[in-house]
């Protein structure tokens, strides 16, 4: 699907394990960049820690793979220092909303000019599957061993709440949505955030009746429900199913921007 | 022609950086640092370059990481909490060799201590504050027109050798007022390119690898993990993780003479006082005071790397005397370089050292 020109074939193999889902979110995110016809030179993929953030070390081109939770923060800077670079943030669940909420909050209100792809497989899949702030109620992990006590955010919701200029949702297994998607993202001036709800069998997966991988797409799928029908079932009162969440866009539209190319 | 102003020292640390090039500036309000902020949001938008105030210094510091990859000459100003709060960051500029600016007017401590005081208790954390093995360059300036020039020194240092350059200044040089020779023009250094056919972390004969900024079409992966020359992680040989932290540390530490500047006051002398910032203006208000030149000065304008060949310019020397605003951070360094005995003097609260405490001490040890 994307041409090769974008990948680091010297970094082969991967660390990436069998199964999960990052591979399609970095494949769509670069069929989004062909589609943009962003060049080499002109490009820079930022991350902090987590199996999200090695993503940028598989791309040809400039990238900052930085500390656990500031990818935002070192993005800012590359951004407002060199408004006419096309920044690329990859993050996760972990990275982003428990170490990184901070930064999170900040750069949705600043909506600083970038495209911010969150793979969030709703446990910190790197450390070997432990919660975090979006593993759901009740989820099995090495350390909610008795089912998770608390509440997990709605990543998408925050970063509407806090000023981003384009916000959608979708899963690894609507590639075709998923890639047009971050394509709008970034054609839409400011911070655009896309959360892609991800597949990760191997820490997830296996505590929670979900290890083979396409269970867990069946369930990404089957739990997904485009926000149109979402909201109407809200509003009627109706509720939706346990588990459910809302995909497609949420919101788009045209807040003052920080460091937009001249 | 250069000019003469009367100003603060942070305002001279702020047009300082201005003169050497810095077009960003992250930061986050802190006492007694936050006029350098605050001069640079004035001053920088009016010369193309960008003022943010970030979310916490963790922040801060990052983003000038990432303002510094783009090529840009960055800076950042804090004091000792907020200096906390970086240490992770910086050790990631130390490990992607990123050359930025971080001034630390420094108050009194631990955690939040006395903001409107003066200290000089981060001696060592600017030296090994991150975890892991890693060396930094650390000025000390003692005076306004100093925070000006050494402010210069330390973006051509940082650029040079591409590591965290720290400016160790304190709240008594940050907010004294004092008359300022501003020149017209200063000496830039700038960051060499990265050669053609050079991988980005090849490194040359002074342990320097070359630079390609964001948007060179380099295609440079930068990463705090360990890395090989191609800049491409490699945590597990421990043959790769020796050759990087070995070159990052001594590419500093074997330019430690070139990158040394101390005065030397009195060489024959046998009694030998050793400051850094503003108590060598106590110092020197004994000496004035004495007019005995059996006294002798050897005032460090930069610390880290230590210069500790300085200290046999004073061959005579019988004792060091080191008054310090702290408990005794760099008696222990002198200590380790000397078979003279060395006579901490140290004084915590905020204020400097009256001369009446020095002659004390001085006359008890000769």
């Amino acid at each position: 699907m994307i041409a090769p020109d974008w990948f680091r074939e010297d970094r082969l193999p991967h660390i990436y394990c069998t199964g999960c889902g990052n591979g399609t979110v970095l494949n769509c995110t670069l069929a989004a960049v062909e589609e943009m016809g962003w060049k080499r030179n002109e490009t820079a993929f930022i991350s902090g820690i987590g199996c999200s953030s090695r993503a940028p070390g598989y791309i040809l081109a400039d990238s900052l793979h930085t500390t656990h939770g500031r990818a935002l923060a070192f993005a800012t800077g590359v951004k407002m220092a060199r408004p006419d670079l096309n920044v690329v943030v990859f993050t996760g669940d972990g990275d982003l909303a428990a170490i990184g909420g901070n930064h999170f909050i900040h750069a949705c209100r600043r909506n600083v000019d970038m495209t911010v792809v969150c793979m969030n497989n709703q446990i910190y899949g790197m450390t070997g599957g432990q919660g975090s702030p979006t593993t759901p109620p009740g989820a099995f992990s090495t350390t909610t061993p008795y089912g998770s006590s608390e509440p997990a955010f709605d990543l998408a919701e925050l970063a509407v709440a806090a000023g981003a200029n384009y916000v959608a949702r979708w899963t690894s297994y609507h590639v075709k949505e998923l890639t047009k998607a971050i394509t709008t993202g970034m054609q839409t001036p400011g911070f655009a955030f896309i959360e892609v709800r991800t597949q990760c069998p191997t820490n997830f997966g296996r505590h929670n009746k979900l290890r083979r991988v396409p269970d867990m797409i069946e369930y990404l799928r089957s739990h997904a429900m485009l926000v149109s029908k979402y909201d109407r079932l809200a509003r009627e009162g109706a509720g939706v199913p346990e588990g459910t969440f809302s995909v497609g866009e949420l919101v788009r539209r045209r807040r003052p921007v920080m460091g937009a190319k001249q | 022609m250069s000019r003469v102003e009367f100003m603060q020292g942070n305002t001279a640390c702020a047009e300082g950086a201005l003169a050497a090039g810095c077009r960003f500036f992250g930061g986050y309000p802190i006492t007694p640092s936050t006029e350098i902020a605050e001069t640079m949001a004035r001053r920088l938008p009016k010369v193309g370059g960008v003022f943010i105030s970030m979310e916490d210094e963790l922040a801060s510091i990052a983003a000038v990481i990432g303002a510094a990859w783009t090529g840009a000459r960055a800076m950042t100003a804090t004091s000792g909490p907020g200096f906390s709060l970086m240490m992770e960051n910086i050790g990631y500029a130390a490990m992607t060799e990123t050359p930025c600016v971080i001034v630390n007017v420094q108050r009194g401590g631990p955690s939040t201590g006395q903001p409107t005081r003066a200290a000089q208790g981060d001696m060592l954390q600017c030296r090994f504050g991150s975890h892991g093995d890693y060396s930094t360059i650390a000025l000390t300036p003692n005076s306004v027109q100093e925070m000006f020039d050494l402010t210069v020194k330390a973006f051509n240092l940082a650029d040079r050798f591409r590591v965290p350059t720290f400016l160790m200044s304190d709240e008594v040089v940050g907010h004294m007022r004092e008359r300022v020779t501003i020149p017209d023009s200063v000496e830039v250094v700038p960051r060499r390119p990265l050669a053609e056919g050079s991988l980005p972390y090849e490194a040359g004969d002074d342990g320097v690898p070359g630079f390609a900024p964001f948007g060179s079409g380099r295609s440079v992966h930068v990463t705090g993990l360990t890395h090989n020359e191609r800049g491409y992680p490699d945590t597990t040989d421990p043959a790769a993780h020796d050759r990087l932290v070995r070159r990052l540390v001594t590419k500093v530490e074997s330019a430690r003479r070139d990158i040394a500047d101390y005065e030397v006051t009195n060489p024959d002398a046998e009694t030998v006082f050793v400051t850094y910032g503003p108590p060598s203006r106590t110092v020197e208000q004994v000496m004035r005071d004495r007019q005995d030149d059996s006294i002798g000065h050897l005032r460090l304008k930069v610390v880290w790397p230590f210069p500790e060949f300085a200290l046999s310019e004073f061959p005579n020397a019988k004792v060091f005397l080191m008054p310090e605003l702290n408990m005794g951070q760099m008696v222990r360094e002198v200590q380790r370089h000397v078979d003279q005995p060395v006579i901490p003097i140290p004084k915590i609260g905020g204020e400097l050292h009256t001369p009446a405490e020095l002659v004390r001490v001085l006359e008890a040890h000769r």
